[in-house]
This record gives structure tokens, C-alpha cells and sequence, in this order.
């Protein structure tokens, strides 16, 4: 073990007095980790379905991303080309593997669909959220072949699918997912949430959309 | 120290600040920008209150249980593939990331907004060593082309109007067409993403602060807006993390009590726009991310606040809501506090880290109207503790300069325990890297008057109260 690691965490003990080796505080400690209790959660996420998935549609909008919904599954590329088409935007789109955007009637559109991650060429980019929260209307995304982080930062334009029923009341219920899929103790490379399209207001404290990721966040919830 | 503080000019400092149209017509932005936009999120959201208490005993507890979260959550980051590296001071941290990079041969380093990279003055010594060290957030790369530190934690280039920043960029975008219009704020704006785009994909590592280390997932979490932080992050085939000790917490679901504080208290957002959980290098089938994760774990005099009234100044999560709320911050701006950290949080930590001689006026920067305290997040008591200072600075300068240089200091300090365990605390960490090898000190800081005349041996292992404390703190045995 490094000279410098026993020097701080030898300070640290001595400045609380404490040996590092107390039952108590191990258990303590410990314990801690394993509940991962809650904590204070806003009552204003704890709805029905219906009312949650409304309460995140407002707050999504509300930081400046736009919201779309659709039927089913089978109309996500058509809404996706009215969305480029209505913002002048090219026919083309970069998505990863995930097999759900995949098995969508992209044939039906003109839109050029290419997968992989992104070299920082694409104008216009395409995930599937793992999950997303009603509370501030932020999308929870998991990096992996299914949908590559880069895709979340390096296209101008950033399209997320979210199922209905994938819409959480708080942070919290997500991160108990991802504990559901990944064990308890364990994470993905990266998990992102995503509250609206990248911004700066570091000139005069006034705010531009586009700072250095996309300058337009475009959710489709999925409510079948 | 590669940033020379100007602390102890504090009120010349003061005066040049009162004095400059610019900077004066900047700070009208803060006043107007920060105040309305956190109260309406505060207002907004009925627990707010009992979040801020829930945020200050989670920073609490972890404070008090600090080696061991430490020790749970260095376990995890390895068992993920990543690399932890101790510092003990600026540096070594400085070190830890040269290594790193001359270990990869980088040449390019980008960074995420990060104020323990300023503290630790990284870029001059990324500069030294040859490399290109390129800031990515738009207001920290503004303030890297005018060669200053950031004026604000969370608005570097908050002292600057407009104007000024078009200028920088006429400057120094010199291969840019110079009959370009870049006079408003969107085009400045691009002009930059245009310009960082390309130092995003060239770079070697990619150096980022973090807001939190959770200790049940050894991940790291940065909080940003503008996404840079994440093109930091992602694209390098190296990911360095500088963090400093007390930026642990326990649990994933701690970073969600801590979340709806920070973006409120900060910019009044009810979540930042990017906040990414981050936990070791890529997998083995990730399309994307870096092959390299190290987090750089740094003291840099924080385990001696432990223990003493300063420790409460470690659950600062940095929103920077006590300086915007601050009187003092408004008039003069963040470069008058003379170092890294201005405002009511600056003048409290910054005595504690370069010490109290150097920055003794900082504590005196204060109406004492309170605004800080009732505003920060993890309800940290701001003008008790520059009252401490203020104390101990005026208790100093009562003594006969004879007497206050020497063993006066010393029983003006042992009269008062936590102060006394303070002052000894740090100064033996300052002494054992002073001292180096040869275990003697010729002159000291504190103890000028003692040393004129006589060499003082350097101390060696724990103070004995903290030995006291050691001892009483272990369990009893049962009789
Ligand atoms: S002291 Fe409190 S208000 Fe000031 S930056 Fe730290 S957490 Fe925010």
C-alpha cells in the first residue's frame, strides 16, 4: 500500500480519533451501504401512470426538450421523420443496437439509418432510454452496444424513445432498476441522466441552448 | 503553490474591484441571475427544507465514517478495473496525473470544469511538463485564455461582459475570418463549441472533477450543463478523476438527496441537465469509453479540518449559492478573495488550506448579515466559522509581537482544544512535508519567534491529543 494512502487515511483517523477498527462504526457503515434507504422523496412524482407520464412530458418540456407521443412502437419512425423534416433537418439517423429501435418499420420513412457509435459526424442521433423520471422530467440512459453514450452527446440533434411504462416517479425507483439489472453494488460503464438539451449561460448569465452536446433534445414516449 | 495567492491584499484587491466599470457592470448579472431563479426552485418544491437537512447529515455522517467509506469505496472502483491514486497534497496530485499522462504519451489533455484542478494548479504544471491542457467549459475556457482563475465555483467567467470575451476571442481565433460577426452571445457560443469540438477528439486524456464518489458502487459523478464534462469523459482513451477526500457519500441514493439540492441552490434548475454516474474504463463489448479510469484522491490539508470546528466546512457540495447571495461577493467579485475559492465558502476554507496568515483578512470580508447560512444547502454555519477566524486573527495581533511570535501562539492555542488540535493538526502535516529528510526546520511559520533562536525537531507520528482520542475511542473491554 501506497506511503501517501496510510498518510491520509492515518490523518483522517487521527483528527476524528478513531482507529478504523471500531465494531460499531464498521457495522455501521456497512449497514448503510447495504439498505440504501430513500431518503426525503417529493411527493409531487408519486402518481398513477397516466398522471406521471403527463407530469414528466410537462417537466421535459419545461427544460426545453420537446415531447412527442405515439400509439405504439410501430409509429416512432414516422413521428422521428416528421420531427426532422419540421426542424429542416437531414434523413439521416445514428442509433446502437438495441434491438427494440431496431425491429422498427424504418423502411417506411426515407430516413438513412446507420448503427454503431458516434465519430462526432452524425447531425442527428437516436437512443432508447433505459428509464426516465416524472419528478423533473429527466431520461435515465445506459451506456453499451445497445445505445453507445457518445450518441448522447456528439450529434446536433438527439432523439430518445421512452416506454410509457419505463417512466419512474423519482431517481430513486430507477436506480433500484439498475440495481435489479446490474446487482446490487454494481453499474454500468456510465448511467446519464438527461434533463433537456445541452446548455450554457456562462457569458453574462444568458442562456444558449447548444453548448457542447446536442442543441435539441427530442423525446417520443411509446404508450403502449 | 503554482497559484500565488493575493489573499493578504485583500482590501487593496478590494478597492481595484470597486473601482473597474467592467467588472462592476459583470456582477449586476449575479445579483439579478441567481437570487430570483433559486428561490422560485426552493419554492417550488415543499420539501426542499427537509432535503437540505437530509443533504447535511448524509455529508455529516460520511465525514465522521470517512476512512471507512474511503477504504469501501476504493474496493469498488478496483473491482470495476479502475485505479486509485492517494495524494497527499497539491503536489503529488499534480504528479499522480503527469505520470499518468507521460505513462500513455498523451499531448493533449482536455478538462471538465473541475476547482480541485485549480486548487492543485494543474494546468501550469501540465504546461511545464509540455502538454496542451485545454479547459472545455465555455466560462473556464474564457478565463484560460485571459491566463486568470475562475471568479466564481460555478460561473468562472461571471466578472467579464461581453465585449470583453469577444475581444479574447478576436485575440486568440486568429485563423478565424476577422470580418466575422461574433457580437452576440449565441455566436460566441458557437464559435467555442466549433473550436472545443476538434480538441475533444484529438485529446489523449481527459481530466474531470467529481461532485460525488459513492462508496457502494465506487462510481464518480459530475454534474454539468453544457455536456462538456461528458466529451471529456467519453473520448480519451484516458478518464482521470480528481476528487478530494470529502467529496465521498454513501450510497447511490444519497447522490439523489444531494441532486435536488445542488441544481437549486446553484442555478435554481431543478436537475442540471447532465449528470452522469460514471464507474470504472470500458467494458469489454462498450462501443465507446475510455480503456483507462483513475481517480486521483486528494488531501491537500482536509483530514485536519476533521475533528475541529472547520470540519463542517467539508460538507460544502460547492453550489456556490453562498456567494451569490453574498453582499460582500457582489461588490467586489470573485478575484478579490486573492485565491481559488472567493465568497463567504472562500473565506472560510481558504485560511484552513493555505493557512490563516496568508489569508487572514478573508474572514473579515463579511456584514455577518447571514444570507450565506440561510441559503447553503448543507446548512453550514459560514459566519460562525469566519467568526473563528476573525477571533483568532484578533487574539493574535492583541499579543506583544515578541510574545506572539513565539510560545505566545502556542499558549493562546493550547487554551482552546479544538483550535489548539486544529493548529497542531495541520501544521504537522504542512511540517512533515516541509521537513522533508532532514527532520529539522530552520524557521516556521507559526513559530517565528521560537525559531529565530533555535531549531524545532519535526513532529513525528500523532499529536497527543489526537493519540488521547485514539485511545478512549477504542472499544472497552468487557470487565
Ligand atoms: S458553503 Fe454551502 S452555499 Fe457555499 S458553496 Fe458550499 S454548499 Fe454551497
Amino acid at each position: 500500500m501506497s506511503e501517501a494512502r496510510d498518510t491520509v487515511l492515518g490523518t483522517i483517523r487521527r483528527s476524528l480519533g478513531v482507529t478504523g477498527r471500531e465494531a460499531p462504526r464498521r457495522d455501521a457503515v456497512e449497514g448503510r451501504i447495504a439498505a440504501a434507504r430513500p431518503g426525503v422523496i417529493p411527493a409531487r412524482g408519486q402518481l398513477p401512470e397516466p398522471a406521471r407520464v403527463a407530469l414528466f412530458c410537462e417537466k421535459a418540456e419545461a427544460s426545453a426538450a420537446t415531447v412527442a407521443r405515439v400509439a405504439s412502437a410501430a409509429e416512432v419512425p414516422g413521428e422521428v421523420a416528421r420531427f426532422l423534416r419540421d426542424n429542416n433537418l437531414p434523413a439521416t439517423l445514428r442509433r446502437g443496437a438495441d434491438p427494440d429501435l431496431a425491429a422498427m418499420p424504418w423502411g417506411g420513412t426515407t430516413i438513412d439509418v446507420t448503427a454503431g457509435p458516434s465519430d462526432g459526424s452524425d447531425i442527428n442521433g437516436l437512443s432508447r432510454a433505459f428509464a426516465a423520471v416524472a419528478e423533473s422530467g429527466t431520461l435515465a440512459l445506459v451506456s453499451g452496444q445497445d445505445n453507445p453514450t457518445s450518441l448522447n452527446f456528439l450529434p446536433d440533434n438527439h432523439i430518445v424513445v421512452v416506454a410509457a411504462r419505463d417512466v419512474a416517479g423519482d431517481y430513486e425507483a430507477v436506480l433500484g432498476r439498475v440495481r435489479d439489472r446490474y446487482g446490487k453494488g454494481t453499474m454500468p460503464r456510465t448511467l446519464n441522466f438527461v434533463t433537456g438539451p445541452s446548455r450554457s449561460a456562462d457569458i453574462e448569465q444568458t442562456l444558449i441552448l447548444g453548448a457542447h452536446g446536442p442543441r435539441r433534445l427530442h423525446i417520443v414516449v411509446v404508450d403502449d | 503553490m503554482t497559484i500565488h495567492p493575493t489573499s493578504p491584499q485583500f482590501k487593496d484587491n478590494a478597492h481595484r474591484a470597486l473601482e473597474d466599470r467592467d467588472l462592476q457592470k459583470a456582477l449586476g448579472h449575479v445579483r439579478q441571475a441567481f437570487i430570483a431563479k433559486r428561490a422560485a426552485a426552493a419554492e417550488a418544491l415543499p420539501e426542499f427544507e427537509a432535503l437540505r437537512d437530509s443533504a447535511r447529515d448524509i455529508k455529516q455522517h460520511t465525514l465522521e465514517n470517512l476512512d471507512l467509506y474511503i477504504e469501501a469505496w476504493e474496493d469498488k472502483v478496483t473491482a470495476a478495473g479502475g485505479h486509485v491514486h492517494y495524494a497527499r497534497d497539491a503536489a503529488e496530485a499534480r504528479e499522480a496525473v503527469l505520470d499518468i499522462c507521460r505513462r500513455v504519451g498523451a499531448r493533449t489533455v482536455t478538462k471538465g470544469k473541475s476547482m480541485i484542478s485549480e486548487e492543485i494548479g494543474l494546468n501550469q504544471a501540465i504546461e511545464a511538463a509540455g502538454l496542451v491542457p485545454v479547459e472545455t467549459d465555455l466560462g473556464e475556457y474564457i478565463v484560460q485564455l485571459r491566463g486568470e482563475v475562475p471568479s466564481h465555483i460555478i460561473a468562472p467567467a461571471v466578472h467579464l461582459t461581453r465585449d470583453q470575451v469577444e475581444a479574447d476571442f478576436r485575440r486568440h481565433h486568429t485563423h478565424l475570418d476577422a470580418s466575422r460577426d461574433i457580437s452576440s452571445h449565441y455566436s460566441l457560443q458557437a464559435e467555442a463549441r466549433g473550436i472545443l469540438r476538434e480538441r475533444f477528439l484529438a485529446a489523449d486524456v481527459g481530466v474531470t472533477g467529481a461532485n460525488f464518489l459513492v462508496a457502494e458502487t465506487g462510481t464518480s459523478v459530475i454534474v454539468t450543463n453544457e455536456g462538456n464534462g461528458d466529451l471529456t469523459q467519453l473520448l480519451p482513451r484516458v478518464h482521470v478523476v480528481l476528487a478530494s477526500i470529502e467529496k465521498l457519500v454513501p450510497t447511490l441514493e444519497d447522490v439523489g438527496q444531494l441532486l435536488r439540492v445542488l441544481a437549486r441552490s446553484a442555478t435554481g434548475q431543478e436537475m442540471s441537465v447532465y449528470t452522469t454516474l460514471s464507474t470504472g474504463p470500458k467494458r469489454p463489448d462498450d462501443p465507446d469509453g475510455p480503456d483507462e479510469y483513475h481517480v486521483v484522491l486528494i488531501d491537500n490539508g482536509r483530514s485536519s479540518m476533521l475533528g475541529t470546528s472547520f470540519e463542517e466546512m467539508l460538507r460544502c457540495i460547492r453550489c456556490g449559492a453562498c456567494m451569490n447571495h453574498c453582499p460582500v461577493y457582489h461588490s467586489v467579485g470573485g478575484h478579490a478573495y486573492g485565491w481559488i475559492y472567493p465568497g463567504p465558502m472562500g473565506a472560510v476554507l481558504t485560511p484552513a488550506l493555505i493557512g490563516v496568515e496568508t489569508a487572514g483578512h478573508l474572514p473579515n470580508a463579511s456584514t455577518f448579515c447571514g444570507r450565506c447560512e440561510s441559503v447553503c444547502p448543507v446548512r453550514i454555519p459560514l459566519p460562525k466559522l469566519m467568526r473563528h477566524w476573525r477571533e483568532r486573527e484578533f487574539e493574535r495581533h492583541l499579543q506583544p509581537a515578541a510574545v506572539r511570535g513565539g510560545l505566545g501562539v502556542w499558549g493562546w492555542f493550547a487554551s482552546r482544544p479544538k483550535l489548539y488540535r486544529l493548529a497542531t493538526g495541520l501544521a504537522m502535516r504542512a511540517l512533515s512535508i516541509a521537513g522533508g529528510n532532514r527532520g529539522r526546520f530552520a524557521s516556521l511559520p507559526l513559530a517565528k519567534g521560537w525559531t529565530d533562536y533555535r531549531d524545532m525537531p519535526a513532529p513525528q507520528g500523532a499529536t497527543f491529543q489526537s493519540q488521547w482520542k485514539n485511545r478512549r475511542a477504542q472499544p472497552k473491554r468487557a470487565a
